[in-house]
């Protein structure tokens, strides 16, 4: 049993909660994930880590609350206990010196993105940061981003905060202007990925996105999240979560995304949320 | 007095019944019968079917006791062998093993050692089951990775001599294969449950939610603990390798059975897990691992499901009455029929699978006649789910992370005889080291490695 022992509300449907693990704690790095059940009849989610104490033996998690599992995971409170929570899970990122990066989070895959974030800038990277989301209420993580960034840039998709418009357009501006970027990572919903990619693209700029699929076990059983990597078949569980932007096959994954939504809408209906 | 040349009947559920629902297709034997049953044993002196048998049970022994109507004592010898009999006595191959070799095959069916196997565990775990004396407990420590049938049984054997012993599970259950794979009508998760149950009894301590390679390293362990035996099984999907195979609605046979058993989306939204499958399934592949597929969908409600092979009814791997259950409960065979694409439609969901007739030629490497495609026959079938069941590959998440063992060109762990690799205390067996093969075949190997653990430790000293 894990024991949720800080509970945040960072949104109307966003929460932050810190889980006491110590063992998932103490291997825990940047762009992994874990994956947990709230109770005997709960399925399996994952979430990618947003930060861990090794000291205190805790990892924070920050989801969105979009179905059955993490509306209920929202109702439960500090002291309340998770059924289970395995992890680290997946590739750590690559923290490597790149010279600029330009990090790109949009909406709940800013959590995700802030430990890279501070790993990039702890390595000695330039750090450029830009967060979107589609209204300022939406946005996380913004001063704990800010903090290990040299430059941030918002934009939101009304224009209630930073600029109105995408983060694609920002990055655009940044290559447009000429500004020598090393590698370029992006996390958040997949049409954003994809659209990020698309720009780095032409101009061949190392991207590196991270992918959320459905998953069961998170060991490389089951082969439910995989992913087509280069006309390859990957498992984000295990070969993953981060893989070359360039090369993912966006629309399979959205399309891999839709499996079971009709699915989650009755359990939805039937649990009442 | 003549022996009976024909085992007794087992009853089971009906097939328009049992297609119904998810329990138990037989409902094994009861004392009476077993006893009859037991009688038709020779107790022939060189006793063949133990040769059969990879966990050595001293089977002409237990059954000369059910004959004699002392079930208790038939237990005892049953449980000196074997820490999971309920399991082996449902789910083994009993007729390429011990009943294969049974003498009695001269004149008609071998003795049923299957049935009495399983009727002992199912009286023994309504009696209340016995705890039998533990040797000595030394002061050694063992750690075992994957609470799998090779590593249950490698745990229970270690417990039994004495050593104190640790199995580190990387899902919230216990049973590995057992739980995630074989569907509830074949192996009940409840009789997992009473037989995992029995090996804690043993002493056996049990950790979920650890993944070694990952939380924790075989390295880390080996810190701690004066031997790690590794039955990690082998967990790693094979797939088809054709067009449209990512396509929503087909399913490894993993993913497939770990929702609808481990997750129980059977009993879904009552679980959380969903599975779907539409009206029509096709099963691709033709062992034990597809007809489980195929069953199962009957049970969700599918109104058709094919199994499509590539061989001919010869060759399916799958144990005679797996595929002789499946038939009863309508399940549609497509032998000598190849997958070549899968399309979808506009939204990229399954619709159909185009296939190709296959022809036999000549034997292959395995033995069996190689399938060769017959040009200009391919054909549509309309499907809505497609379940990918031709073998798992090890699993490489532990292997991969340990320092200098030695890896076979399948991605398995190279183990002798009795598990040992070339790292001194570290062991291996079952899947992991074999490739996929059957649970008894695990639990042999899991069985081997634990003597030569206990030797091993007993050497080190």
């Amino acid at each position: 049993m894990y024991e949720i022992i800080e509970k945040k509300v960072m949104s109307e449907t966003v929460k932050l909660m810190k889980i006491k693990a110590p063992l998932v704690a103490k291997k825990a790095k940047a762009g992994q994930f874990i994956i947990l059940r709230i109770d005997e009849k709960g399925e399996r989610i994952p979430l990618t880590i947003a930060d861990y104490d090794r000291k205190k033996g805790t990892v924070t998690v920050i989801f969105m609350e979009v179905g059955k599992t993490t509306k209920h995971l929202g109702t439960l409170n500090v002291g309340d206990f998770l059924l289970n929570f395995v992890g680290p899970l997946g590739q750590p990122s690559d923290i490597e010196k790149y010279g600029t990066v330009v990090m790109i989070g949009g909406g709940v895959g800013i959590a995700p993105l802030y430990p890279i974030v501070r790993e990039l800038k702890q390595m000695g990277n330039y750090v450029i940061s830009i967060l979107g989301a589609r209204n300022e209420k939406l946005l996380m993580l913004e001063k704990e981003v800010e903090k290990h960034s040299d430059e941030l840039y918002i934009t939101t998709d009304d224009g209630s905060k930073g600029d109105k418009g995408f983060v694609s357009d920002v990055l655009q501006k940044l290559i447009d202007e000429g500004r020598k970027i090393g590698m370029v990572m992006a996390i958040g919903p997949v049409i954003m990925m994809k659209v990020v990619a698309n720009v780095t693209r032409p101009y061949k700029i190392k991207t590196l996105v991270s992918l959320n699929p459905i998953m069961v076990d998170g060991t490389g059983m089951c082969g439910g999240c995989r992913v087509s990597v280069g006309n390859e078949t990957k498992f984000a569980c295990v070969d993953g979560p981060e893989f070359d932007g360039h090369k993912v096959d966006y629309d399979n994954l959205m399309l891999r995304n839709r499996r079971f939504v009709c699915e989650e809408e009755e359990s939805c209906k039937l649990a009442g949320v | 007095m003549a022996v009976r040349k024909t085992k007794y009947e087992m009853a089971e559920q009906s097939a328009k019944e049992r297609i119904k629902n998810f329990n138990e297709v037989p409902y094994g034997y009861n004392e009476k019968t077993a006893i009859e049953e037991a009688k038709r044993c020779l107790q022939c002196k060189n006793r063949p079917c133990v040769d059969g048998c990879p966990v050595e049970i001293d089977i002409p022994e237990f059954i000369k006791h059910i004959a004699e109507g002392d079930i208790d004592k038939a237990v005892e010898i049953l449980k000196t062998k074997t820490n999971l009999p309920a399991v082996c006595g449902r789910v083994c191959p009993y007729e390429s093993q011990c009943e294969g070799e049974c003498t009695l095959k001269k004149i008609g069916e071998p003795v049923g050692i299957g049935r009495l196997e399983r009727f002992l565990a199912d009286y023994e775990r309504k009696k209340g089951v016995k705890i039998p004396k533990k040797a000595k407990p030394t002061d050694k420590k063992v750690a075992v990775v994957g609470a799998g049938p090779a590593g249950l049984t490698c745990a229970g054997d270690l417990a039994k001599m004495g050593h104190s012993v640790t199995v580190f599970e990387a899902l919230h259950d216990p049973g590995g294969v057992l739980m995630y794979g074989i569907p509830e009508f074949r192996l009940p998760k409840e009789i997992v449950k009473a037989e995992v149950d029995y090996i804690k009894k043993l002493g056996v301590e049990i950790k979920y939610d650890i993944v070694v390679g990952k939380t924790i390293t075989v390295d880390e362990l080996m810190k701690d603990y004066d031997a790690v035996f590794i039955g990690t099984g082998a967990g790693l999907p094979r797939w088809l390798r054709i067009p449209g195979e990512n396509l929503d609605g087909v399913y490894s046979a993993n993913e497939y059975l770990t929702r609808v058993n481990m997750m129980r989306a059977y009993d879904f939204p009552n679980y959380d897990t969903p599975v779907k499958i539409g009206k029509i399934v096709a099963t691709f592949g033709a062992g034990n691992v597809a007809m489980d597929c195929a069953r199962t969908s009957l049970r969700l409600g599918a109104e058709k499901s094919y199994i499509i092979y590539r061989r001919s009814d010869v060759e399916m791997p799958a144990r005679d009455e797996e595929i002789e259950h499946a038939k009863e409960e309508g399940v549609i065979f497509h032998l000598l029929t190849n997958p070549v694409k899968f399309t979808g439609d506009d939204k990229g969901i399954l619709k159909e699978v185009e296939c190709i007739k296959m022809k036999l030629g000549e034997p292959d490497e395995s033995g069996r006649r190689r399938p060769i495609p017959i040009e200009g026959s391919n054909f549509k079938i309309q499907i809505d789910t497609a379940l990918v069941a031709i073998g798992q590959s090890p699993n490489p998440l532990v292997p991969k992370t340990v320092k200098g063992l030695k890896i076979g060109k399948w991605g398995n762990i190279e183990t002798d005889e009795d598990g040992r690799t070339n790292i001194p205390e570290i062991f291996a067996g079952g899947d992991i080291a074999t490739g996929a093969a059957t649970v008894i075949l695990a639990m042999g190997a899991g069985k081997r490695a634990a003597r030569a653990i206990d030797k091993y430790l007993k050497l080190k000293k």
